[in-house]
């Protein structure tokens, strides 16, 4: 359905919006902020934003079956995508804003603390992912794509375990998230077809 | 017990001359003139802070146990809490507690002691020295704040309710009333929030029981009517909103002890050297400098370690966390 094809735009600058509203509140306009730890503020929400992008990804084949928009297909990439770029800024705010880009700190994070360790996993395993998601690399992977990009289920349960692991006590949030990836995941398994 | 000074005040350096003008000038605008010896530093910016409330505390007195750092913000202080009771966000507590009655008050005392019963809070309060002091305030998430705390020193009160002999430890509880705090609603810890010291900790001349913050009461979001400040501990042993006392022979177990015992110990004593088991205790976040500031190193026993160490001469900190 070409009809889809001006709302393309449309939908990148959606995706775009809690970036600029996470500016505007880091530079205080608007009478927006980040309250009274802005640096906690601004690692938490980009990391909770970089895991519904991820969620939204993982939605869109079973919502395409269930409805039969097949045209959601289309904005799957830009999802994907957009999870990575919101996890990318995650990972820099942490190493600059959180860790002043001491080396030696953050190796020592990534190594020891085990939520560190599953976060660094999931960040990792999206670079291969992200660098394959043009249409050459598509073509040129073939049959190996599909496998290569079955990773991010692996992805996703490592980012919600990561969430789950640095909570201190009232795991509600992470749990309402690892839901919502259960629901995805369990509604991949295909009964197979009695014939 | 010997009243130290603490290590980070010179006495060259409690007040520089030209804060002292400049204190002087706010006092005497902010009406306040007789005051030469109404608190320090925090008075100094009082009549600067935003969002201020509460009704003013009267003949409160400096303490020479203030530290020197700057104070945080009002601001800061009152919209930044770990207050389950109002809910488990940290902005949560703001929100929540705006409607908390904390008046009429009164505290159980029971166990081990000579005068137990039902106290008002204005029978434990009220005929007391407050005193304003400026402590250091470590959270055991790696955040730390510099908090003007007006209170009593625990020792005080509990010089009047003549513990016994038996008594070895105190264990407090916050008000359990689910109408009342909407946080109880939920079984996050298990309520009442429980905690408890040993009598050394609880007589030691730092430990205050505050009843109020710059100069005014305390806002509910920081443990309205009385809360328990112990400045060398991780911020979750000074217990709010304080419903009962009581002497014990035993140890008591504190909530968050109760709730992950591998996480949280007895002591909770801030330690740069022993590590939570999720994330480093080395350095702290100091609230109020904005995005690019940078953390810096957690001090032992959060700087209060001239004052507190023979405390625990002898104990395995390591293994007593
Ligand atoms: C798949 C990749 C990742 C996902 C989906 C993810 C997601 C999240 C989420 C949802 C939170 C909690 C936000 C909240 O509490 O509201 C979080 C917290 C955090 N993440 Fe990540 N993250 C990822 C990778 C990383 C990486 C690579 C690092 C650093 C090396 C990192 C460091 C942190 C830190 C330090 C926190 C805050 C912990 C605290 O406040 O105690 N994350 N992340």
């Amino acid at each position: 359905m070409s009809y889809v094809r001006p709302f393309k735009p449309l939908v990148f600058a959606v995706c775009l919006l809690p970036l600029v509203y996470l500016l505007l509140s880091a530079f205080e306009v608007a009478g927006l902020g980040l309250g009274t730890n802005p640096v906690e503020e601004l690692l938490h929400e980009l990391g909770r934003w970089g895991l519904k992008f991820l969620l939204l990804t993982l939605a869109v084949t079973p919502v395409r079956r269930w409805t039969g928009w097949s045209w959601l297909v289309r904005y799957r990439r830009m999802l994907g995508l957009f999870s990575f770029f919101y996890l990318l800024l995650h990972f820099l705010v942490y190493a600059v804003l959180d860790q002043g880009l001491d080396p030696g700190l953050i190796v020592e994070d990534i190594l020891k603390r085990p939520y560190i360790t599953l976060g660094m996993a999931g960040l990792l395993m999206m670079v291969p992912l992200a660098a394959t998601s043009t249409k050459a690399m598509m073509r040129k992977l073939g049959k190996r794509w599909k496998s290569l990009h079955r990773l991010v289920y692996v992805i996703a349960i490592l980012g919600v375990w990561h969430f789950y692991w640095q909570v201190k006590l009232d795991t509600l949030q992470p749990l309402v998230y690892a839901s919502i990836l259960a629901v995805l995941l369990i509604s991949r398994i295909r009964p197979r077809k009695r014939r | 017990m010997l009243i130290k000074r603490p290590a980070d005040i010179e006495p060259s350096e409690i007040t520089s001359e030209s804060v002292y003008q400049r204190r002087r000038t706010l006092l005497k605008m902010s009406g306040l003139a007789t005051a030469g010896a109404i608190a320090g530093i925090p008075l100094l910016s009082l009549a600067e802070q935003e969002g201020i409330s509460g009704r003013e505390l009267q003949g409160v007195i400096e303490s020479p146990l203030s530290t020197a750092e700057p104070a945080n913000s009002w601001q800061d202080i009152t919209t930044y809490n770990n207050y389950y009771e109002f809910g488990t966000g940290k902005a949560d507590p703001a929100r929540n507690a705006r409607d908390f009655e904390p008046r009429p008050w009164s505290v159980v005392v029971k166990g081990e002691c000579d005068k137990p019963g039902r106290y008002d809070f204005e029978d434990l309060v009220d005929n007391q020295q407050l005193e304003e002091r400026v402590y250091r305030f470590r959270c055991v998430e790696a955040w730390s704040m510099v908090i003007p705390w007006v209170g009593i020193p625990l020792a005080s009160i509990i010089g009047r309710l003549q513990p016994n002999s038996n008594a070895k430890f105190l264990r407090f509880r916050t008000l359990h009333d689910p109408e009342r705090m909407p946080g109880q609603r939920r079984r996050t810890l298990d309520w009442p929030y429980t905690e408890g010291l040993t009598m050394a900790e609880a007589m030691h001349p730092l430990t205050l029981m505050a009843v109020g913050l710059y100069g005014r009461e305390l806002p509910n979001q920081n443990g309205a009517p009385m809360r328990l400040v112990v400045p060398w501990k991780y911020g979750f042993k000074s217990i709010k909103a304080i419903a009962e006392i009581e002497f014990t022979r035993r140890r008591p177990r504190s909530s968050w002890e109760q709730a992950i015992p591998s996480e949280y110990g007895f002591y909770a004593n801030v330690n740069p050297e022993v590590d939570h088991p999720r994330w480093s205790q080395a350095r702290e976040r100091p609230i109020g400098f904005g995005l690019f500031a940078r953390k810096k190193p957690t001090l032992m026993f959060n700087g209060y370690a001239d004052q507190v160490a023979s405390l625990y001469s002898g104990l395995d900190l390591r293994k007593n966390f």
